[in-house]
């Protein structure tokens, strides 16, 4: 049955009524040079098989190169029954679950998810996710900006050795509110966010510190005393964690004396696959008493008038529907689907599954470090100990030039992120995750040393 | 109706405030603002010696239905809260005018105290609402 909500007779006879020639003429009031010309760019309308045909042809084009390729998306083996069961009716197409008495299996999904985040980032709370790891940051920084009162200067310091896509995003969503971000640099030789300048906003009013872990480069930073010293600053600590690496470091809950307040970063990288703008999913954790200026869903556990067990949207008035303008953010949707994938994933694994992964993580990404040492024009930048993903600089080669000869031949050698560091000459970011065989990195450093 | 005691100071926004002398004045929220609230179940406190301007948001109350903003009666220094809130925000509710209190302000040098309503006026103004 076609959806044609109004037949032109019932246009017509609505537009009588008030008055009105034509449907355009209630747009009259929008500027004639605002208004799109025909848009001629985009092909007539093209049948199903048409459609499913140019859109294979499309797919073809990106090939299934081997990835080396990380910077905040990663490439990790998702068991089949992740998103066979994902993509089951019941969950494939559940709404926003506002409605509890229909919505339970939805809620309990979710409810699983943050018990799940909470365990995994060592916090009493999570919501039930955000749009991706950098707009999660910046709703963990307006969050640190609320639960701070104490500060009044709403500065918070983020290190340059985190993703500079996410303090762009940051700097997008908060700079229109009196909040400063500060950079905080690292140091040439360590890849490390530098201790000595980090200490010398001592004594300043500092309303957050963003901690990673790893960072960029996929080392590991000293969180612990990161976290002591932003707290002897009355400063709160947001951790920005891959949540990966969390099956076998140490908790943000648990860093340093007091542990991190906020927690955030990107999920993706359990049960959901690459693609090209997502979508990915944030997640966001926080300490219990800072809940009420958490943004987002909450769902929570309670009973009924008979005493049964059951799952509901909670803590709901700090958003929009009954905060209005003063509600803890804009956004109070999540990624359901990508979430639900993630709890099935993580479920699937458990916490044995999710260590062996970062283990093997690890594992290969090392041995590729040790094979890329003897191979001439190129220096391993940064030797301290890291997750899944290093740096190497490229002694006479230009980084895009490499990456393109090495596209050529179906590998995805890593992330240029020279325009990023210019102080670091050409570099390459590489990621080794655990789907990589021991004949996959020979086949790499074989290519690699061809292509310089 | 709901009870509006005599010899307390009202704001159109259902803020109570009770002289304790010297300057200082105990503030909460009318009985007749918890009543259009309902069960209130989380109180966002001012905090102690921070200074506010007459109308500044200085705390939050949320109940089951909505959370509404606490505004500053008249321009004034924090000088207590009433930290039972934290754990029994249902004083609000039970006793709005003595246990339920929510903090102590130290009028600054610009207050008008007579600006704001008598008993009797703020009767007449919930009169069609209560």
């Amino acid at each position: 049955m076609p959806f044609i909500p109004h037949t032109e007779d019932e246009i017509k006879d609505m537009l009588d009524t008030i008055g009105v020639d034509s449907i355009s003429q209630l747009f009259d009031e929008i500027p004639a040079e605002l208004i799109s010309s025909k848009l001629d760019q985009i092909p007539a309308r093209m049948s199903e098989m048409e459609v499913t045909r140019h859109i294979k042809k499309l797919a073809n084009k990106d090939g299934t190169p081997m990835c080396f390729a990380g910077a905040g998306a990663y490439e990790h083996h998702i068991p089949a029954a992740v998103w066979q069961v994902t993509t089951r009716g019941e969950f494939y197409t559940a709404y926003t679950p506002y409605q509890p008495e229909v919505a339970q299996g939805t809620l309990q999904v979710i409810y699983e998810y943050q018990s799940m985040m909470a365990h995994l980032t060592g916090m009493d709370v999570s919501n039930a996710s955000l749009y991706d790891g950098s707009s999660g940051l910046a709703e963990a920084v307006l969050m640190a900006v609320r639960a701070n009162r104490k500060s009044k200067s709403k500065t918070i310091l983020i290190p340059k050795n985190i993703n500079p896509t996410y303090t762009q995003v940051v700097n997008n969503i908060v700079k229109n509110q009196e909040i400063k971000i500060v950079g905080v640099d690292f140091d040439p030789t360590t890849g490390l966010v530098d201790q000595d300048h980090l200490a010398s906003f001592a004594d300043q009013d500092i309303t957050a510190v963003v901690v990673p872990q790893p960072n960029y480069f996929g080392l590991y930073e000293d969180v612990h005393a990161m976290t002591n010293w932003a707290h002897e600053q009355n400063a709160l600590v947001i951790g920005l964690v891959n949540p990966m690496s969390l099956a076998l470091l140490s908790a943000p809950g648990n860093w340093g004396e007091q542990g991190a307040d906020i927690c955030c970063g990107e999920g993706q990288s359990m049960g959901v696959p690459l693609s090209s703008g997502g979508p990915y999913y944030g997640f966001l954790t926080c300490k219990e008493p800072l809940v009420r200026n958490m943004p987002g869903r909450i769902v929570g556990m309670t009973t009924d008038l008979d005493g049964n067990e059951g799952f509901v949207l909670t803590y709901q008035a700090r958003e929009q529907h009954i905060r209005r303008a003063k509600a803890t953010s804009n956004i109070c949707t999540n990624q359901g689907l990508m979430v639900t994938a993630s709890t099935i994933y993580m479920s699937l694994l458990g916490s044995t599954g999710l260590r062996n992964v970062a283990a093997n993580c690890i594992k290969n990404t090392d041995s590729l470090k040790q094979s890329l040492k003897s191979v001439d024009g190129i220096k391993l930048l940064f030797d301290g100990a890291g997750f899944h993903e290093f740096v190497i600089q490229l002694e006479s080669a230009n980084a895009a030039d490499v990456i393109e000869k090495m596209a050529a031949k179906d590998i995805v050698a890593g992330v240029d992120i020279s325009a990023q560091y210019p102080e670091l000459g050409q570099t390459i970011l590489l990621c080794v995750t655990e789907t990589k065989t021991a004949a996959d990195l020979t086949h790499f450093v074989k290519e690699l040393q061809t292509a310089l | 109706m709901s009870y509006v005691p005599d010899n307390l100071k009202y704001t159109a926004s259902h803020e109570w405030l009770e002289d304790l002398g010297n300057g200082v004045y105990r503030v909460g929220i009318t009985e007749f603002a918890q009543s259009q609230l309902g069960d209130i179940v989380f109180v966002e406190l001012p905090e102690v010696d921070e200074s506010y301007a007459q109308e500044d948001e200085c705390g939050v109350v949320e109940s089951v239905k909505t959370a509404s903003d606490i505004f500053c009666p008249l321009v004034g220094t924090v000088t207590a809260v009433n930290e039972a809130l934290e754990d029994t925000p249902e004083l609000l509710n039970d006793s709005p005018y003595d246990d339920g209190w929510i903090f102590e302000l130290e009028l600054g040098d610009d207050a008008d105290i007579e600006s704001l309503m008598s008993a009797e006026d703020y009767r007449e103004s919930i009169a069609d609402e209560d």
